[in-house]
């Protein structure tokens, strides 16, 4: 115990000694929760639709006000030929045209049914995708309110009525905040223990300890405590200026989101040992912790995009990744309300368990 | 430094081999070394000599051959082998940016020693490496010298038995390896067994006992009168303001049995026989050489020996 405690003393000097590193674990985080904040907006608005009018009658105009009237899509001005549209696209002046054909009310009026041409821009499918929803469900309700005229007050056969449980406003930073403090909290912590201990490793330092009577489990403990302590720090700090900056909700428990934090960041500092037991450099370990903790966490483990929609290989490998599992618990408590993750509590405890007892294995007082 | 050892042998090594894939870098290695003697193993870069410390301190497992230290196995006694000695790896191994006493204080803590212990040992060590006035400075603003004193007393801190010092002179200026040495015999007489690797012939005159180690094999043993007494061959030191001229001209006689090695800014010239010293004082004044037979050093026996063994080889 006093030879754990000499190392986390002598491992905080190290920290306080040099005060660009501390900078780094306080500030990469912060950096990051901010810029990815604020950058991974899932939020679609204001997107430009061009409008080419040959009709220039109530009806046209009218459905052009129905669009533009949620701020949903503004109107990106008239177009008078189909040069203009080609032109319009390329330079990204819009991301769709609406071309309402000439004599449209007339034919309307005369029963039959004219064509309003939708163009998207397909290069963003995503964007697409929902552009020409919107712009559907514009026409459609247009088509009802014309029946209507005709016909009285008469009702859609079927009517659907959307709610969005748990999120009900699509908020974007609902969800982007709880997986940027999944993937901020992993690498933080795999990149200070990685980079600590092999930093030891490679002044030499490393040699002199194991010679001394220590255990080489309270070497890396020791190690890991003032890290441990940072890690918690830049946690709650990302959560506050969640709760702050981005106003996220909390459905659940603060208290009980920690202790699945907590178990989340003794992961992350396993991992890190890991790394740091296979890597004889700062420089190696600095690029494993990253590219191993990065990437993964940030487009497989259902952050960005859904795991069921991945190909078969890639969703195994989003099992295999910490944050896949943290990322439903923290989802869960801050926008259900729900506490109790049997499933994933069980598998986040095998892994830390796992990487623990591998990474104390690995690291031996021998150099052979 | 030490009460009593019951032990006549600080540590005995016998027939040690290790191997790095095809590298062998120890093929036999055998020695005995007493309580509170410095024993020092002697050769250039690449002998085995940091292989042969890191299995003495239980940092590598040999693979064959076994190693006794104050009783105890390395390789299965690793934690009693750790608490008895003090290990200084020929790298400078400490906080560059904690402080003298910060370093000294984390490895009296990793070594469990008394808060007591620490009080009484502390100042001597600091008086004795004239380290006192730097207490507050960071380990990384010491002098090579000082660093060396430094790494020296952090491995003293818990009174250790036996001290295994991987070549602690090297890099450093000679008025600090000379300082260095002293404490080194001032802490054998108090009782401490000292083994000490270095490249440096010189130090090895400094010795109790020493053996020449070359590509992982010990080509002799003893004191260092013993060593320097089984070179059995003649020897002169050439002066000369142009020894390389002086150089040539001793290779152009292509004598047999005659060896020219430079020594410093002189000549070392290695003979058998009064006809071979003729040629050679001959040859030596038609350059203007001075000429002084002299006692052989344990750097002329090792490079005598070592010429002997590539004969042999070939």
């Amino acid at each position: 115990m006093k030879r754990i405690l000499a190392l986390a003393r002598k491992e905080v000097l190290h920290i306080l000694r040099d005060p660009r590193s501390l900078a780094v674990a306080i500030a990469m985080p912060l950096g990051m929760l901010l810029l990815f904040g604020y950058a991974i907006d899932m939020e679609l608005r204001s997107l430009p639709v061009g409008v080419m009018d040959l009709d220039h009658s109530q009806t046209s105009r009218a459905i052009v006000r129905d669009m533009t009237a949620g701020g949903f899509i503004v109107d990106a001005g008239r177009i008078h030929s189909r040069d203009e549209v080609e032109r319009g696209f390329r330079r990204k002046k819009f991301l769709a045209v609406l071309v309402f054909p000439e004599g449209m009310d007339r034919d309307l009026a005369n029963g039959n049914s004219p064509t309003i041409q939708l163009m998207i821009d397909g290069s963003d499918a995503a964007t697409a995708q929902t552009v020409e929803n919107y712009l559907s469900a514009v026409i459609a309700r247009k088509n009802i309110e014309i029946l209507r005229e005709d016909l009285g007050d008469i009702k859609p056969p079927l009517e659907a009525r959307v709610r969005f449980l748990f999120n009900p406003e699509l908020r974007s930073p609902d969800f982007v905040v709880p997986g940027l403090t999944a993937v901020i909290m992993i690498m933080i912590c795999a990149l200070l223990t990685s980079v600590a201990v092999a930093r030891e490793k490679e002044t030499g330092t490393m040699e002199q300890i194991m010679t001394t009577p220590i255990k080489p489990s309270h070497v890396l403990i020791g190690k890991v405590i003032p890290y441990m302590v940072i890690a918690v720090l830049d946690a709650t700090l990302v959560l506050l200026i969640g709760r702050v900056v981005f106003h996220v909700q909390m459905a659940g428990s603060w208290w009980i989101l920690a202790a699945y934090s907590l178990l989340y960041l003794f992961i992350s500092l396993a991992l890190g040992l890991l790394v740091s037991t296979l890597a004889k450099t700062q420089q190696v370990a600095m690029t494993v912790a990253l590219v191993a903790t990065m990437l993964p966490t940030l487009l497989l483990s259902g952050f960005l995009f859904p795991i069921s929609g991945m190909p078969l290989v890639l969703q195994w490998f989003a099992h295999i990744i910490p944050a896949t599992y943290y990322l439903e618990v923290i989802r869960g408590i801050m926008l259900t309300g729900r506490h109790w993750y049997p499933f994933e509590l069980g598998i986040m405890i095998v892994m830390a368990l796992f990487l623990m007892s591998v990474s104390m294995r690995k690291f031996r007082s021998r150099l052979d | 430094m030490i009460a009593e050892v019951e032990t006549k042998r600080a540590l005995t090594i016998r027939n040690l081999h290790k191997s790095f894939g095809e590298v062998q870098a120890l093929r036999g290695v055998d020695i005995q070394t007493k309580p509170g003697e410095i024993f020092g193993i002697i050769g250039p870069d690449g002998a085995g000599k940091t292989t042969l410390m890191r299995i003495l301190c239980g940092l590598m497992v040999p693979d064959v051959g076994d190693v006794d230290l104050l009783g105890f196995d390395p390789v299965t006694q690793t934690h009693e082998v750790r608490e008895r000695i003090g290990y200084m790896p020929q790298r400078f191994s400490l906080y560059p940016d904690l402080s003298v006493v910060e370093n000294l204080r984390f490895f009296a803590d990793l070594y469990l020693v008394s808060k007591e212990d620490v009080a009484q040992n502390e100042p001597r060590l600091m008086d004795f490496s004239r380290l006192q006035s730097f207490r507050k400075r960071k380990a990384g603003a010491l002098s090579g010298g000082m660093k060396q004193k430094l790494a020296l007393i952090c491995t003293l801190i818990h009174t250790p038995e036996l001290l295994i010092l991987d070549e602690p002179t090297f890099g450093v200026d000679p008025v600090s390896r000379q300082e260095f040495w002293t404490i080194l015999r001032d802490l054998a007489n108090d009782g401490l067994s000292i083994i000490v690797t270095t490249a440096y012939m010189d130090e090895a005159q400094l010795c109790d006992r020493l053996a020449l180690m070359h590509h992982g094999k010990l080509i002799t043993q003893g004191t260092p009168d013993e060593v320097t007494r089984a070179f059995g061959k003649r020897l002169l030191e050439v002066r000369s303001p142009d020894i390389l001229r002086v150089r040539r001209g001793l290779d152009a006689l292509h004598l047999p049995g005659i060896n020219v090695h430079r020594f410093g800014a002189r000549l070392h010239v290695v003979y058998e026989n009064d006809e071979q010293e003729e040629a050679i004082r001959l040859t030596c004044h038609g350059y203007g050489a001075e000429l002084e037979e002299i006692a052989p050093s344990v750097e002329d026996t090792f490079v005598a020996l070592l010429q002997d063994q590539g004969e042999e080889a070939v």
